[in-house]
């Protein structure tokens, strides 16, 4: 077990290698992406700050505390797209052109060669200047977390990767029997749009759908609530755990069910 | 002329292949919509003294979201900047330096044709969306501000059509446009007013906005439709939609021109 472990870290020590001279190979458009992702981001937090000139509360929640649960989302998602977004991106095309027969040949877990491929290196400078926001707002709302909170503020945000990991890679399996998935699994990238909202602005059945269905609710908000001494009662972060460790059990079922109906293409 | 209507047919059966495909488009985009709802109600809730934000109340700010996603449907580049890049670094554009046919003209009939179909398929998702928030749709004051919206809308159309085309004529010079792409696009996103409606910004900024190209490819014509943007103001944004339109249609040209000269036709 150890030694197939050690085997899996050298693998990928060499496709992190790989990535590197892949990137420096484009090094303007390296820095073009991470100044695309920046603005985005900016113009994030200036929506939050337009609503703002008009209200000072959104269903109970402050300016400050709206910015750094942003900043937790824009953290997640780039920490997301570091490790796996390029490479769940690439599934469909790996169907379509039958390029994945490479690597089901491969002495390796199909799985983890097909989401860790490539690492996108904008994603961490991304991620650090998310860190920057949080910082900033936990300061200006002199929210000082406690050094047990600092510990498992990281296990919420795995947690959070995890969970939209398996949910990505559930809707690219989908181009197993589509061929043409890539639009729907663009359309993933419209539902961090909910996580970056406090979850007490819904209702109904939005509100439970996403939080019991597909958890958007639960990703950003727990680890803003946890800075933010919001967390009351263990409740929701149990359930982000919960909900993490069912969508990727139900992400490894749906993976296994499409190999099974993996044809391959031309040859 | 006649070429040309064949070129928008052709395009309507291309994209037709894509019909599930904008269904699903149509229909996600929406959650984030549905989203933006839910904030702007939670926002107006906590205001209990003063229902209003700069004019709108509630019901208002519902109409200006379901107009943006209706006016959206009509007049957004999908993937044509895209295609285009596309086609010169592929060297694709041979053929049209060769044939009577211009490709500028060629790219406008395949946006039409791509518009009408996602149109039609998204008809489906947004209708029962705007059905389900009826009480919010508001039809326009009269029959003149819907001329003035219609003939607004289609210079939208054309506006973004041709700051796409402008953006997409890059591939002459550099191998990888999607982030000038995604940059141009962004602006338009917050500026144009797909976020928000510009006029709740302060007024210094929504009135230097004003003479930027973004509104016009969103925010002019809803706001027209809402009858938010009236009298002198209504004209003098039209004359600035029109400048921007043609700077744009003249860019287009003068920026293929250039590029043709250095382009070196690649694959062939």
């Amino acid at each position: 077990m150890f030694k197939k472990f050690c085997r899996y870290l050298e693998i990928y020590a060499a496709l992190w290698r790989n990535s590197v001279i892949r990137e420096m190979g484009f090094k303007s458009n390296f820095v073009l992406w991470i100044f695309v992702e920046m603005l985005w981001f900016v113009l994030q937090i200036s929506f939050i700050a337009v609503i703002y000139q008009h209200t000072d509360r959104i269903a109970s929640w402050s300016k400050w505390e709206v910015v750094l649960l942003v900043g937790v989302s824009h953290l997640v998602q780039q920490l997301f797209s570091a490790f796996v977004f390029t490479n769940v991106i690439q599934l469909s095309e790996l169907v379509r052109t039958g390029k994945l027969d490479f690597m089901l040949l491969l002495p390796i877990n199909t799985r983890f060669l097909v989401s860790f491929r490539q690492v996108d290196l904008g994603g961490f400078v991304n991620s650090a200047s998310a860190l920057v926001v949080i910082i900033y707002s936990a300061v200006q709302l002199h929210a000082v977390p406690t050094f047990l909170q600092c510990l498992i503020f990281p296990v919420f945000v795995l947690a959070a990767m995890i969970t939209h990991y398996s949910l990505m890679l559930i809707l690219a399996s989908s181009s197993f029997i589509t061929v043409r998935a890539q639009g729907i699994v663009w359309g993933y990238y419209n539902l961090f749009n909910i996580s970056r909202l406090p979850d007490a602005v819904f209702r109904g059945f939005f509100k439970a759908f996403f939080t019991f269905g597909i958890p958007m609710l639960l990703v950003a908000n727990v680890p803003a609530k946890l800075i933010l001494q919001r967390l009351s009662s263990p409740g929701q972060a149990l359930l982000l755990m919960l909900m993490a460790f069912i969508c990727f059990s139900v992400s490894e079922l749906v993976w296994r069910a499409s190999l099974r109906r993996y044809t391959s293409a031309s040859s | 002329m006649k070429k040309y209507w064949h070129v928008i047919n052709i395009g309507i059966q291309n994209t037709l292949v894509y019909r599930i495909n904008f269904l699903f488009r149509a229909s996600f985009a929406l959650i984030p919509l549905i989203a933006t709802i839910y904030l702007w109600r939670a926002v107006f809730a906590s205001k209990k003294g003063d229902p209003s934000i700069v004019g709108y109340s509630l019901a208002g700010m519902i109409s200006y979201y379901l107009l943006v996603t209706i006016v959206d449907a009509f007049t957004a580049v999908n993937e044509d900047d895209w295609q285009i890049a596309a086609d010169i670094k592929d060297g694709n554009i041979n053929q049209f330096l060769l044939k009577p046919i211009d490709y500028l003209w060629y790219r406008l009939c395949l946006f039409f044709a791509g518009r009408a179909i996602y149109v039609v398929a998204a008809a489906v998702p947004v209708g029962l969306f705007v059905f389900f928030h009826r009480e919010y749709f508001v039809l326009p004051a009269d029959l003149p501000t819907l001329a003035i919206f219609v003939l607004s809308i289609t210079m939208t159309a054309l506006l973004q059509f041709f700051m796409s085309y402008t953006m997409a004529m890059l591939a002459f010079w550099v191998l990888e446009v999607s982030t000038f792409i995604f940059i141009l696009f962004a602006f338009e996103y917050i500026a144009g007013g797909h976020l928000f409606p510009l006029d709740i910004l302060p007024p210094l900024v929504a009135k230097l906005l004003n003479f930027t190209p973004f509104p016009y490819q969103m925010f002019f014509p809803v706001g027209i439709y809402l009858g938010r943007i009236t009298g002198a103001e209504l004209w003098q944004g039209m004359f600035i939609q029109a400048s921007w339109l043609l700077i744009f249609y003249g860019l287009a040209r003068t920026i293929w021109n250039r590029g043709i000269r250095r382009y070196t036709a690649v694959g062939g």
